[in-house]
């Protein structure tokens, strides 16, 4: 008894943490996954494995199988990985630039990137329609890009930047005292310093962008629904919470596989640096 | 041969002023002088992560000013070392060769040779990180010789490990130098490690070379008083010259007339600066009127264990005298207020250039 209460004591406020909002609110989503939309935005039983089955494309019957949820999160990966790309090849040279200026004009700069946030996100996307429609892109797969790439640069640019801040220079010099051209010196002695950064800023990129369906809705049009599109109108305008809750798993497991096969590759240290 | 200028800010400084350095092939040439006086500028200069805004780079015969860093025959032992972090201790040694794409046996080769060279043979895995202060230096060090650069350029490179560790390495390092048969340029800020170690000294004072020599040249023979009190310590005593003969000159000073061996060239007349070093004055009690002889009283005394140093009062002057502890010496200890006679050897008052 007496340990019970120091197990809580010691682990308590971290336990209750994820506890609330974590352990809880997804045991809820699988407990609805597995019930049956009753009427629009209703559940009830009986207990089914109906919703998973159609997640992974098998109809109520499990007879025929049709992988159009597979293929929207094929696209939504492809989608988002490519956004995630144009961030690094867009962020990266940004966050050099920004960190590498004197300190005035580098807070500036950093609250011009930040600015965007005081105005609502969704109105922002909207304001690209106006931007965009001149130009006959609205809807497409490009002005999804562009979206994505509005919506995350600033997600991939402040932790590359925080650690190129704390790059050592230093070593770029002793790089190529040693013999390296400039652009093999970079790699060699900054390139591995700005990693954390990186990694952080393609996660933080990455998994938002993968579950994105405001991007998708508004800038792409039906043709680029994405697997976020999929949850969301499953619990709008599809009113089936069952269906929705185990479309949410498919979304999850994918990130999980994701930072699964990183950490597997990146071994210890690439798991701490994670979290 | 090269000058630099360099603008801070937009105001312009000069860092370098009319540098005209001839470093020996194998030498050991120290650049000494306080921070600020441009030493490092030099060595950047040196390296080639700075440029000369005029005059030239010269190593071994060929024009190296604008050839980049990589393109030298040059390589630096950092002052923070600068080693690789996320490469172990091998790979940071391997490096240099790597980038001059050596690989297979040959690497393997040089790089154990150099690791035991500076005794790290037994750190090739682990990272720089665990490693102290002074096995960092090493790595360092052997970084830099493995590529066998025609000048191995040290930016303070023991400024930053205790006082034990730093003179064991310092007889190391020349030991080294000695060994390797390497060009070695070492900058400092610590008059001792440059005297310990040095062939020849390069004295700097905001952007100038004030002396060049050997460090025996330089200690007893100082030519400006920065040189005098900047290696070591001091006493000034100004005067005139009166009187100059093929043997040396006679000076008057507020402490009387005072005999060099120096100055034979001076004219009568001319306003000099004489220097001798505290330890050169000899404390005695009794005036025996044999000439150079300045009477004094003790001040101060400050004991530091291998020597006691006098602060003394000669004439409105202040003067130091350092006399050894030895014990022979130990019962002509002199007390505070007592009146003594300094005798100041002609052979030891040199005369500075200026003023």
């Amino acid at each position: 008894m007496l340990t019970l209460r120091r197990f809580f004591a010691t682990l308590g406020p971290g336990v209750l943490w994820l506890a609330v909002f974590l352990i809880v609110p997804v045991a809820i989503m699988f407990g609805y996954s597995l019930l049956t939309r009753t009427d629009l935005a209703q559940v009830g039983g009986p207990l089914t494995l109906e919703s998973w089955g159609r997640v992974f494309g098998y109809d109520a019957l499990f007879r025929e199988w049709v992988p159009d949820n597979l293929r929207v999160l094929g696209r939504s990966v492809l989608i988002a990985g490519f956004s995630t790309l144009l961030c690094i090849l867009m962020g990266y040279p940004l966050a050099f630039y920004i960190a590498r200026q004197p300190a005035r004009r580098k807070s500036f700069l950093l609250l011009l990137l930040i600015i965007p946030f005081w105005t609502n996100f969704l109105i922002r996307v909207y304001a690209w329609i106006l931007i965009l429609r001149p130009f006959d892109l609205v809807p497409s797969l490009t002005a999804t890009f562009l979206g994505m790439v509005y919506a995350f640069l600033p997600f991939f640019v402040l932790p590359v930047y925080s650690s190129v801040e704390k790059v050592d220079w230093r070593l770029l010099e002793a790089a190529q005292d040693l013999g390296a051209s400039p652009i093999k010196a970079f790699m060699a002695a900054v390139f591995p310093q700005t990693l954390p950064g990186l990694i952080a800023g393609i996660l933080l990129t990455f998994i938002p962008a993968l579950g994105t369906f405001v991007v998708s809705d508004i800038l792409g049009g039906a043709k680029t629904a994405l697997i976020g599109n999929l949850v969301q109108n499953q619990f709008g305008q599809a009113g089936d919470w069952p269906y929705g809750s185990a479309l949410s798993f498919l979304l999850m497991g994918a990130v999980l596989v994701g930072l699964w096969l990183y950490a597997r590759s990146a071994g210890q240290k690439g798991l701490e640096e994670l979290i | 041969m090269f000058k630099s200028f360099r603008n801070a800010q937009g105001a312009e400084t000069r860092v370098l002023d009319d540098i005209d350095l001839d470093i020996r092939k194998g030498e050991f040439f120290s650049l000494l002088g306080p921070s600020g006086c441009g030493k490092t500028t030099l060595l950047r200069i040196l390296a080639g992560f700075e440029q000369p805004d005029a005059g030239a780079v010269l190593i071994g015969g060929r024009d190296m000013t604008g050839v980049p860093p990589n393109l030298r025959p040059v390589n630096t032992v950092f002052q923070s070392y600068a080693l690789f972090p996320h490469l172990s201790v091998y790979d940071n040694v391997a490096f240099g060769l790597r980038q001059k794409g050596i690989g297979g046996a040959a690497l393997r080769d040089r790089v154990g040779r150099a690791m035991e060279t500076v005794r790290i043979g037994d750190f090739g895995t682990r990272k720089p990180d665990n490693l102290s202060g002074g096995q960092r230096q090493r790595v360092a060090l052997a970084r830099a010789i493995v590529n066998e650069p025609e000048v191995l350029l040290l930016d303070e490179p023991l400024s930053a490990l205790d006082l034990k560790l730093r003179k064991e390495l310092q007889v190391e390092l020349s030991n080294l130098q000695e060994t390797l048969g390497m060009t070695f340029v070492f900058v400092t800020h610590d008059q001792e490690e440059a005297l310990v170690m040095s062939d020849r000294i390069a004295v700097m004072n905001r952007g100038r070379v004030e002396q060049l020599g050997k460090a025996e040249d330089l200690y007893e023979r100082p030519r400006t008083a920065f040189v005098a009190n900047f290696l070591g310590q001091s006493n000034l005593i100004p005067g005139k010259v009166q009187e100059v003969s093929p043997g040396g000159a006679v000076v008057l000073t507020e402490h009387g007339l005072l005999r060099t061996v120096y100055g034979a060239d001076l004219s009568v007349g001319r306003e000099v600066m004489l220097s001798i070093r505290p330890e050169k004055l000899r404390m005695e009690r009794d005036d025996e009127t044999e000439g150079n002889e300045v009477r004094a009283r003790v001040d101060d005394i400050v004991y530091t264990g291998a020597e006691n140093q006098y602060l003394l009062e000669a004439n409105g002057q202040r003067l130091v005298a350092f006399q050894l502890n030895s014990d022979i010496g130990a019962d002509e200890d002199f007390d505070y207020e007592e009146e003594v006679a300094l005798y100041l050897p002609p052979a030891s008052l040199v005369i500075l250039e200026e003023g």
